[in-house]
Parts: C-alpha cells; structure tokens; sequence
C-alpha cells in the first residue's frame, strides 16, 4: 500500500485544462474512494493538493478532504484508540480491515496536519475554508470519538483538534483578526468556548514562556481579538448549544456549569494579564474591562491588581483604569487608599483632550457625587478644573462648566469660590497653589473663580454664556452633563449653523480689496501671497 | 336710498326756511319726544320732533329720485342734451348761451348765405376783411407769426409800448365798454364782432395749445438727453456754463436757468468738511452697531434689514430697494458703459455732452472741444489724480442710481491706477479686443472654469466683472440665483486655485473684490456657502479622527476661505452665524493636528494668525491660541527635560518632531531677516541647506513671539492674564536660548516678559452681580378709559373699539334696512296710485263710450220714431 506516485497531477499545461482537470480529477477520486476502499491509496493525490502553491486547488482539495473525512468518520471507517505507528501495521498480525482502518486514521492525522498549517496560508479564504473544515472534523469527532472513553474527565470531546486550532489561531507572525472574528460563530457553542478558554490558558503560558515574558505585540494581540470575541453566558440556563452531545452523565460534564466556564475564565484572562502587554493594549484592554471581563469573572477582585498598577501608570491609562476600579469600590467594597489624591492628581491639561474624556468626567461625576466628600476636596478640584479650563477646547468647556456649577450645587458650602461678599472689596493675590499634591493643601477654598469670569470672555458664545452663570446665583436644579460628555465640534458648530436661519447676516462694512489687506491684518505681516 | 346720508343737511335746510318757525310754533305739527330721565348738563337734540315736516321731506326726496327710477325702469331709450356746451362744467353759463347764440346765428346765416350774391361781400386785403381793419378790431394772430414778418400787431405795440390813440386803445379795451357806454353799432354789427371774437378765440387757444405741446415735446426731448447728464455732475456742468454764456439766445438761457433750478436742489454740493462729518457720523454708526452685537446683547428683534451702503452714500436715508435698481450703464440693450475702465467712462461723458450740444446749439461745439481738450490735458498731466478724480465724477453719477455697483467698480478702478498707464493701456486694449462684453451667468463649476480658463488675473477679473453685471438682479428674474450660485462657484474656483501647485495666490488675490461685492449682494447666499464650506470641512476631519486617530492640518484652501471669511464678515460679533463656526473650526485644528513637519508649523501659524486677527477687535479669550503657540516655542527649545510648564496636546514633551525648531547652527541667526513667509510654505517647503532651514525656524520663531506679543497686549485685562501666560514667561525666562538669537527677536522676547508680570496681579472676590431690588406691590387702581357710555364696553381699547364700530354697524344695518322698507312701501303705494288712476281712467272711458252709444241710440231711436210718424 505504498502511495502511488504515478498518478500525480500533471502540474504543466493551460491553466484551463488543468482547472478543469484538477477539479474533475479531484472529484471523481472522492468518489472512488468513497465508494470504494480499493482506491484508498487516492487519498494521496489529494493531501497532496492540500500543499499545492494554487490557492483553488488547494480549496477544492479542502472541500475534498472535508468529504471524505467525514464520511469515513461517520462510517467508522477510522481506527479507535491508541494509533500504532504506520510501519508497524504489517509486523503485527492484523486484519486487513484492520489495517485499513489503521491508514486511513493515517492519512487523517496528515490532513489535519496539513490543514492547521494551511491556517496560516496567506489567503484569507484557504484560512477560512480549513478553520471551518477542522471544525467539522472536530464535531464529526465528537459523535463518533476516535479514543475510548474516558469517562473520567473530557467525555469524548476532540480536545486535541481544538487545541491545535486555537494554537493556529494565536499565530505569533500575523494578524488573524479576520480569521477569529469568523471563528466566533463557533464560539457560540459552550462546550467549544470552554475547551478554547483552557486552550489559550495553555498557549498563553506556553508561548509567554517560551520568550520568557518579553512583549509579543502580534501574538498578544491576536489573544487579546480571541479573548474579546468570547461571549460569556450570564446565567446557567442559557447554556444549552453544545457541539457534541453527552448520552450519558451529561450533567457532570464541565461545559454544563457555568462555575466552571466563569473558572476557565479567570485563569484565561489572568493568565494574560499577568504578562507584559505593549502600552496600546493596556488602553484596550482598560477600556472593555469594567463591561466585558468585571462582570463575568468568578472573582473580580483578583484583578485588582492589575488596576492598582495600571493607575499607578498616570495618563490616559489611569484614566481609564478608574472604570474598573470603579466597578470594585462599588460593588466589590474595595478600599482604595488615597483615592480621591490620586485622582485629583490625575487632573492635568490633558485630560480635556484626550480620547476618554467623557468617560472620565462620568466617573468624576460620579465620584463627586457624594455630599459626605469634605469641603475643601470638592473646593479643590473646582479650582483646579477650573484653572485647567484655561487650556480647554470649547466642546471641552461646555461640558466642564456645568459639572463646576453643578459641584457648586451639591455643596453649597462651595459656594463663597463664586460669591464671597464679606471680602468683596480687598483684591489679593489668588492663594491658590496649583503645584500641591494634596488637595487638602491648595488652599483652593480660599479662592475665588476668576478662571471662570476669563472664561466670560471666551471666544464661542455658548461658552461665554455658560460661564456667565455663575454671575447670578445658581438655581437649584442641576443641569444633565450626560448630553455634553462627547460632544463633538461639529455637533456644537451646527448648532450654530442651523440656529439662524431667517435673520439676516451681519457683513463687514469695511470693502475688501485683496487678501492680506484689512484694517486689523495680522495674517499679512507675517506672511506673504508667493 | 340716498336719504340716509342726507338726512341731517336736508333737515337744516328745512329749518332754516322762514316756515320753519311757524311750524314749529304750530302745536299739531310738534311731537315732544318723552325723556325718561333728566340728566343735567346734557343738551337734547331729539326731545322735539317735526314728524310731518320730515315725512313730507322723506316723500319729496322719493319723488325726486326713486320714483323718477321706476318711470324710466325698462326704458331704453335715454335723452341726452346735445345743446352746445351743456355737460361742460367749465364754461362759465353766459359763455355757454352767448355760444350757443353764435351758433343758432351762424346756421341761420350759412343757409340765408349760400345763394346771396350780392350781400355782404367782403374787400380784402392781404386775405383780411378791409372792413374790419377799419375797426382796427382783429387781435393778434399768433398763427401768422408777427415777429418773423416783422409786423407787430395793434394790442403788441400797444402792450409794449403803451403809446397808441385813444380810439386805438378804445378799441381794443374790451367789449365791456363797447357794450355798456357806445351803442354807436347796430346790433348786427354786434353780433359780427361776437361771432368774429369768439372765432379768434378759439384759434388763439389751439394754437396755444399746439405750441405748449410742442414746448413740452422739445422740453422731454432735451430732458431726456440731459437727464444723465444732470444726474451726473452738476458741478462740470455749472462749470461749462461759466465759461460759456450764450447771451444772444435768450430761450436757451431760460431753459438753462430753468433746468439749473430743477437740478440744484436735488444735489447739493457739499463742502469737504460736510462729507468728511457725514462719512464719520456713518462709520460710527456702524461701529457702534458693530460693538452691540459683539457685546451679544442683540434683541432677536434688532434685526433690521442692513444694506450695504457706499462709502460715499449721503446718509440721507435715500436707500435704493436693491432688487429694481436700474443701471444708467445699461442703454438700449447695449452695453455703453464700461466703468471699470476710465478711458470709456470718458467716452460716455462725451456722448452725453453731446446729446446736450444738440439741444443747445452749434456754437457750442468749440468750447466743447476746448473743454475736452482740457480734460485730456489733465489726463495727460497727472494720471493718479486724473484716475480720482474721475473716479469722483462717477461717483457722483453712480450714487443715485446705484451705489453698489459704483462701490465694486472703485476698486478695479484703484487697482488699475496702481498699474503703470501703457500697462494698462496696453491690458484695456486687449481686452476689448478679445473679451466679449456680456456673459452668461455659468450654471456649473466646470462651466466657470472653462469660461476662466487661459485668461491672466485681471481678465479673470474683468470676466467675472461682466459676468456679474449681465446678470445683474434687477435685469431677469432668475438672475438673482444665478449670482447667487456663481459665488458658490467662485468659492470653488478660488479653493482649486489655492490647491493648486504652485497656489494661484494672485489670482485670488484679485478676485477678492468680486467675492466681497457678491457677498455684499446677497450676505444669506454668501453665508450660507461659507457654512456649507466650513461644515463640510469640519465634518471629514471628524470622521478622519474617528477613523485614523489623528489629524491633518487643513489645506492651503481652506486657511483663504478663513481668511476670506474674516474679509466679508464681522469676527468680532458675539454670535454669527459664519465667524463663530470658522472659530470652532479653528479650534479643532489647533487642539486636533498634531504638528509633525515644517509645513505643519505654518499651517499653525497661519492658523494662528487668523486667530489674532479675528479676536483683534472683540479682544476674545482663546485657550487653544496661547496652547499652540506654547507648543510651537516647545520645539524652539533644545533641552526638553527641564519643565516648569505643561504642553497641552497635540503637543508632547518629548518625541521626534518635538525638535522640528530647534537651530543646528546658531551662527544662522546672524544672517537672518525678519521677512514674511510665504503662504505656500504651508504645502511644501524645500531647503537647500540647512542654513535655510534655520533660518525658517527663526522665522516661524519671530512670528510666534509676535503673536504672543499681540496676545498680551488683547488678553492683558482679563483676570487670569498671568495664570494662563505662566507657563510661557517660564518657558521664554528658563529654556528658550536667547542668546542663539538674533536682537530682533530678543527684543520681541524682552517685551513679552515686560508684559507679563511675575507675580499675579490682585483681584476682588468674586461676588454675584447686585440684584435689582423687586418693587412692592402697588395698589393704585387700574383706570380704563371710558370712550363712549352705555352698557358694552371691553377692558381694553381695541375691544372697546370694536365693540363701539359692531354697535355703529347695527344701527346702520337696521337704518339701512328701514329705509329700504320705506321705499318699498312708497313705491307700493304709487304703484296702487297708478293703478287706481288707470282704472278710473277706464271707467271715465266705458262711461264716455256708453253714454256716446246711448246717445246714438237715442239719436237713432228718434229717426225711426220720426220716420214712423
């Protein structure tokens, strides 16, 4: 039964020809096979396809494979249990069904082989075709198991494939981000997340330690797309699709229990986490934290952690590492010394314009919220916005003068920074220290606004106008910053734009004769037309 | 019918007849109309009524009119009184019989005349009856003009030279005489004389006539062909009739003088001071209206519809509506007039001045020509005060008729003056030459262009000049849009213009007048494309961010639309609907794109100064202005490590375009000059050493800090001036080095840390603006008027008003409608007179009949008796 190598393809010829050729030849050799087992040796030829350099030889061969495969699976054509080795199939005295049976798990092994290998193939359509392909194998496996049952851990699930498949996934070299988004769809099935969530808990610790925890940005991200695409169930209720079915002692299996999935999920994402990331993912990481990890973990406050480092960090990360700790001050009882230090420290110019501006005054929004919070902490961090107003865009400022006043409401105490009649004539010195750590320290309640009546004098209206409250005494009800945290310029220019519509357009009364030419020109002194 | 109306008149009337009192005095005829209550004071009018007078006056009344209706009602035919003159209201009625006689006289005369040989027959002489020359009674005849035979007429000598006979004078005295003291003439003769005066008269009014028409005629004529002339320039022609007198033409001279008293007070000269007041008085009207909208205390109602005015307009409240103007330029169909250019203004000139010689005479034709030739003298003399003086020329014609216009043409007119004379000579001719003199409006972008290209700046210009004026609003009505879609095309071409490689920056630079006066055509239309420019533009940054992360600046297209923005309309308002978008749009560039290249760097800085010159006025607080330009001497500064200030991003502390300023060589600052950028360095900048590239830093560095000058000196009043320039004064104390840099930009640096204080300037506690204290609640009672008495009245005016006015109505519907019942029942009651008269006519005639028959009965009853017998 040596593979015949006279019937191999012939690779010269048209282009036409050969399509044709291949694909008939492929086809009408599944079929022989199928039919009969004396063409066994056919196999070959098309395992050969599978390497071939012709991206649709090589789907026409994946089509072919998936055929055949699953067909003799579904046969029992397929050796069961510990697979000899492929010379030893003579020595031993064997039936010839036998070994048949031996050759064609043979040949099975080979092209899944082949297939994990072609996940990396440059082709996204190659990769999808043998990731889908393995996936039935994987579920044809399950039905008809090619071990004995062990009944005592795994039931007969194909626990190998789908760690070899995980394993392709997580490629080290490129971005497979296509590829696990399409592999989502598998994971829908519970007993398919659970497997891969052990799967990439051994990869992870397998890889990292093999570069012995150096940053991986490529792999790393490819985990982190994996781990973003896993849904988890809430409630035990909801697992039900299961790829392959347990007739027996189904409700000992672990997939079944959603403790074991919320477990599984814990050790995957500690796993990760306990790596060095590359900074853009800490970001990412940070941002899906609080509503897509926090939630379904056993244990969430074995992430603290990771969030105690990650807003020590300072910047944008600890902006957004707040969200997480959020979640566990206020749902996990965490204490966090120094909390409001930390976060007044972490007000600096930028945050008004970073990215995650609305989500940081949502949480200081919240965390303001409190009217157990000492005066002179509610005073200092008025003060400093305040003071970080001068630097402020003016979506920034729409949002960050309302949240002053609104803190202004709440703690009405606040209130002489804004209206201090008993000194209302002595003018002094603003005995506000910005450089202090401690807000205890500023001195901010002895201060007065004057950053705001700056502020009057904003260039864009609605600005002025909204520092212009605090003229008057502020009335009761707080405004809705919710409105206001991501506002855009454009949205605020066309307010702007469509507000006047029938008045008429004020023009400039002075003529204009050429481009830099106009009585206030500033454009025209420093710069000329050629 | 009728009576209502007349009612009270007629009444008067009645008693004021001498009866009236008798009447009155009569107790059957008086009712005594019973009061219910005696109100003092109150002076009855009604309390005594003449119930029969007024009846009696009711009937008459009905008699006269409608009764007089219903006989001629279904009658066709009408009497009409062809008497002589009789619907003639203006003739005096003796003028009327005395005509109405002649006539009767005459018909009866021709037809006694025809046949008559002998009668009457008449010696003449020159065709005038001898006869009546011995009378010496004929009047002057103004139909054989007196004057040009030399003859002068009996009544003309003696009007003029009051000498003449007493007979003579006698004579023509007046009838009156004749008539009254002399009967010396038989009555025939009387009745010649009358039917011969009324004949004369009648002559002598058409000729009048005729000749007042024909005055008029000339008068519009010449009118006409002065009429622009007139608009024009009063003083020119004030001055030509000072050197020109024409003393022999009497007429003419009173026309003139006639003409100059209409002309005057429609155009007083005013003196150089007057202007220079009014001119003051109108810039500060608009300066002030500028302020209160850049204080953004405008009342939404505020919002009066502004108009563009010249800078020459009077301010006389004379506003032309803009939609029907009528340009004087356009004549005949023909384009005449080409004002952007002198030469053909001149020739205008000529050709109106001509239209007046016809009127005035030939004589004129030299001093006409001596006066051209002065004016080409002037020409030749100085071009420059030729050109203003001209220009003032055409302003004085343009104003009335339409200054906007007027106003765009200045500028060309400045422009071209600027050009030396053969330049533009030579450009003129050319261009008459090669461009046609109307254009239709473009319909498309692509339209535009192609009508554009291959023509240098100035055609383009003049292009789009014609273009504007042959679509001009008040010439078709659909031109309005066109404009107002050209501009949007403008817009575009001058954005492409900007893209270009090398940017066309002339060209556009040329255009800005055309934009300017378009926008000042139709602001809504103008702010609108600026909207939807600025829009669209903010827009796809957004999604770039989205998208990408980060972003680019804009390109060099949009900073001129900035720019144009700040040209057209006012930045310094509190809210307007184009300058606040153009800020915001600024904005984002500022804080959004991070500065990696040189070319970034001037886009900033441009940016920049776009910022400054748009706050310049209204002195308004920009945070993103001071970050950015932070940012920018961040990369002047050679060791970042040291801070004591904070970059605001799109700025780092440290990167690798975080050095982009800093000099390689600090030798290069000894051969630098200060000298303006040029604006394409925002797209691409090339360096073929590394001492250019220093000396662009130096550049950007100089402008930097003079913005930052500028800055303190706007932003020196607000209270947290030293909080927000802290971290500058740090950066420019601590870590720029000065010494590296040339003395110009040292001394900008020693003022800029003059200006800003080291220690912060003290400030009083904020405290809340003083509240007006609330008035107490008044008790005085609320007083209505009370406008006429009886029971109906509303709480406020109007509803008193229109209750009074539904009473008023009642009354005179159920007055109306009594009046129509009485008719009826008059008529009602002549119609059963009529009938009952009929009828007893009737019964008179059966009777008449019956006793006629009878009678022959009786008559023939006797025969036969008689012949029995």
């Amino acid at each position: 039964m040596a593979p015949s190598k006279s019937s191999n393809v012939k690779r010269s010829g048209t282009d036409e020809s050969s399509q044709i050729s291949f694909k008939k030849d492929i086809n009408s050799k599944v079929d022989l096979i199928i039919q009969n087992r004396k063409h066994a040796n056919d196999i070959f030829d098309i395992l050969e396809y599978l390497q071939s350099e012709r991206e649709k030889e090589i789907l026409c061969a994946v089509n072919a494979c998936s055929r055949i495969f699953c067909t003799l699976l579904e046969r029992g054509d397929l050796y069961v249990g510990q697979l000899p080795k492929e010379e030893e199939i003579l020595e031993g005295d064997r039936s010839a069904d036998e070994k048949y049976h031996i050759f064609v798990r043979h040949r099975y092994n080979d092209c899944v082989e082949s297939l994990l290998e072609n996940i990396g193939h440059e082709s996204f359509q190659v990769k999808e075709s043998c990731l889908c392909t393995l996936m039935k194998f994987a579920s044809a496996e399950g039905k008809h198991p090619l071990q004995k049952m062990d009944w005592c851990e795994h039931y007969n699930f194909p626990r190998e494939l789908i760690q070899a498949v995980v394993g392709g996934l997580l490629s080290e070299k490129e971005d497979m981000a296509l590829l696990i988004s399409r592999f989502q769809e598998f994971l829908e099935m519970d007993d398919v997340r659970f497997y891969v969530m052990t799967s990439i808990r051994v990869n992870v610790a397998r890889v990292m330690d093999k570069n012995k925890g150096a940053v991986m940005p490529v792999y790393q991200n490819n985990v982190f797309t994996l781990l973003t695409n896993i849904n988890m169930p809430s409630q035990e209720s909801e697992i039900t699709n299961f790829m392959v079915k347990q007739e027996v002692k189904h409700e000992d299996w672990k997939p079944t229990k959603i403790k074991e999935h919320k477990r599984a999920f814990d050790r995957m994402w500690l796993g990760f986490l306990k790596h060095k990331l590359p900074g853009s993912m800490y970001k990412k990481i940070l941002v899906i934290l609080h509503d897509s990890v926090l939630p379904y973990m056993s244990e969430p406050t074995l992430l603290i952690d990771f969030l105690t480092a990650a807003y020590d960090v300072g910047g944008a990360i600890s902006l957004l590492a707040l969200n997480g700790l959020f979640v566990l001050i206020h749902q996990h009882n965490l204490d966090y010394p120094d909390f409001y230090k930390k976060l007044y420290n972490l007000l600096d110019p930028s945050v008004f314009h970073v990215k995650y501006r609305a989500r940081f005054f949502h949480l200081a929004n919240i965390f303001l919220s409190s009217t157990h919070l000492p005066v002179y902490l509610v005073a200092a961090f008025i003060k400093r916005l305040s003071r970080l107003a001068l630097t402020a865009p003016p979506t920034s400022l729409l949002m960050v003068l309302p949240f002053i006043c609104n803190l202004i409401r709440r703690h009405p105490a606040c209130r002489v920074l804004i209206h201090r009649p008993t000194a209302a004539d002595e003018p002094c010195q603003d005995p506000y220290v910005m450089e202090e750590e401690d807000p205890a320290q500023s001195h901010a309640l002895e201060s007065s606004l004057w950053e705001l009546q700056t502020l009057q004098k904003h260039y864009h209206p609605d600005v002025a106008k909204a520092a212009m409250k605090i003229n008057q005494p502020l009335p009761d009800m707080e405004d809705d910053i919710s409105e206001l945290l991501e506002l855009t310029t454009f949205e605020v220019m066309e307010r702007d734009l469509k507000q006047t519509e029938k008045q008429t357009v004020p023009l400039e009364f002075d003529p204009a004769t050429q481009l830099l030419q106009s009585p206030k020109e500033v454009l025209g002194v420093h710069f000329c037309l050629d | 019918m009728g009576k209502p109306a007349k009612k009270k008149s007629i009444a008067d009337k009645v008693r004021k007849t001498k009866t009236y009192t008798e009447i009155k005095n009569n107790p059957f005829e008086v009712k005594i109309n019973r009061k219910k209550f005696d109100i003092l004071g109150r002076k009855g009018k009604h309390d005594v009524g003449l119930p029969g007078v007024s009846r009696t006056k009711a009937i008459n009344k009905r008699k006269d009119t409608l009764l007089k209706e219903y006989k001629l009602k279904d009658k066709a035919n009408k009497f009409i009184d062809r008497r002589f003159g009789e619907y003639d209201t203006k003739m005096a009625p003796e003028d009327k019989i005395l005509q109405r006689f002649a006539l009767e006289r005459q018909r009866t005369h021709e037809k006694k005349d025809i046949f008559n040989l002998n009668e009457d027959e008449e010696l003449t002489h020159y065709g005038q009856s001898l006869a009546e020359m011995e009378k010496f009674t004929d009047m002057v005849d103004s139909d054989s003009d007196t004057e040009e035979k030399g003859l002068l007429s009996a009544e003309l000598t003696a009007s003029h030279f009051g000498g003449g006979g007493g007979l003579l004078r006698k004579k023509s005295a007046g009838e009156k005489d004749e008539e009254g003291s002399q009967r010396p003439k038989s009555r025939q003769e009387l009745i010649e004389e009358l039917i011969i005066k009324s004949k004369q008269e009648k002559r002598e009014r058409q000729t009048q006539k005729e000749e007042a028409q024909e005055l008029t005629e000339k008068l519009d004529q010449e009118w006409k062909s002065i009429q622009s002339l007139l608009a024009h320039k009063t003083p020119k022609a004030q001055r030509q009739e000072e050197e020109k007198p024409k003393l022999e033409e009497y007429d003419k001279m009173v026309r003139e003088l006639g003409f100059e008293m209409k002309a005057q007070p429609s155009e007083k000269l005013k003196t150089p001071e007057e202007l220079a007041r009014e001119e003051r008085e109108r810039l500060q009207k608009l300066e002030a209206d500028r302020l209160r909208r850049m204080q953004g205390d405008v009342k939404e109602s505020v919002a009066k519809k502004r108009v563009h005015f010249s800078a020459d307009d009077l301010n006389d409240g004379f506003i032309l509506d803009s939609d029907d103007r009528k340009t004087l330029t356009y004549q005949d169909g023909k384009w005449n007039v080409e004002e952007g250019e002198e030469e053909e203004e001149e020739e205008d000139d000529e050709e109106n001045d001509e239209g007046q010689e016809e009127v005035e005479g030939e004589e004129e034709e030299e001093e006409e020509e001596g006066d051209d030739d002065d004016d080409d003298d002037a020409d030749d003399g100085s071009e420059e005060e030729d050109a203003h003086s001209d220009l003032d020329s055409e302003q004085g014609s343009e104003e009335e008729v339409d200054e906007e216009e007027e106003k765009e043409e200045e500028v060309p007119v400045k422009e071209l003056s600027t050009l030396s004379e053969e330049e533009r000579k030579a450009v003129q001719e050319a261009a008459r030459a090669e461009l046609p003199y109307t254009f239709k409006a473009p319909e498309s972008y692509s339209e535009l262009k192609a009508l554009l290209k291959g023509h240098s700046a100035e055609k383009q210009c003049l292009i789009l000049e014609r273009t504007q004026k042959c679509n001009h609003p008040s010439l078709a009505a659909g031109n309005k849009a066109k404009l107002q879609r050209f501009f949007g095309f403008l817009l575009e071409y001058v954005g492409e213009l900007a893209t270009q490689s090398p940017p066309d920056l002339a060209t556009v630079n040329k255009l800005i007048p055309q934009i300017y006066g378009l926008c000042q055509l139709f602001p809504d239309a103008a702010a609108k494309v600026m909207q939807t420019l600025l829009s669209d533009s903010t827009h796809s940054m957004e999604e770039t961010l989205e998208v990408k992360g980060r972003l680019a600046f804009p390109g060099l297209d949009m900073l001129v639309y900035l720019k144009i923005i700040a040209l057209l309309f006012p930045t310094s308002d509190f809210r307007h609907p184009v300058t606040t978008p153009a800020f915001l749009y600024i904005s984002q560039a500022l804080t959004k794109c991070p500065v990696n290249t040189l070319e970034d760097v001037a886009t900033g800085l441009v940016l920049c100064c776009l910022a400054v010159e748009f706050v310049s006025l209204s002195q308004r607080f920009i945070p993103e202005l001071i970050n950015f330009l932070l940012g920018i001497l961040h990369m002047a500064v050679p060791d970042k490590t040291l801070a004591g200030y904070i970059v605001v991003p799109p700025f780092r502390l440290a990167g690798k375009s975080s050095d982009l300023l800093v000099l390689n060589d600090p030798g290069a600052s000894e051969s630098w000059t200060r000298r303006p950028l040029p604006l394409s360095a925002t797209q691409n900048i090339k360096f073929q050493s590394p001492l250019e590239k220093d000396h662009y830093s130096l550049s950007a560095l100089d402008t930097c800090l003079d913005l930052l000058k500028r800055c303190t000196s706007l932003y020196k009043n607000l209270t947290s001036f030293s909080q927000i320039f802290q971290p500058i004064r740090t950066l420019l104390e601590k870590h720029l080095p000065m010494k590296n840099y040339p003395t110009a930009i040292q001394d900008l640096h020693k003022e800029i840390l003059e200006a800003i204080p080291t220690s912060p300037s003290q400030h009083a506690p904020l405290v809340f603006e003083k509240k007006k204290p609330v008035p107490l609640k008044l008790l005085t009672p609320k007083i209505v008027q009370v406008l006429d008495y009886g029971k109906k009245r509303g709480n406020t005016k109007e509803e008193r008003e229109q209750e009074r006015l539904k009473h008023k109505y009642k009354k005179e519907f159920k007055g109306a409608l009594r009046e129509l019942r009485k008719d009826t029942r008059f008529l009602a009651q002549e119609k059963l007179a009529e009938v009952m008269s009929r009828d007893a006519d009737r019964k008179r005639k059966v009777k008449q009949l019956y006793a006629s028959l009878a009678t022959q009965e009786g008559e023939w009853k006797a025969l036969k008796k008689r012949k029995r017998k």
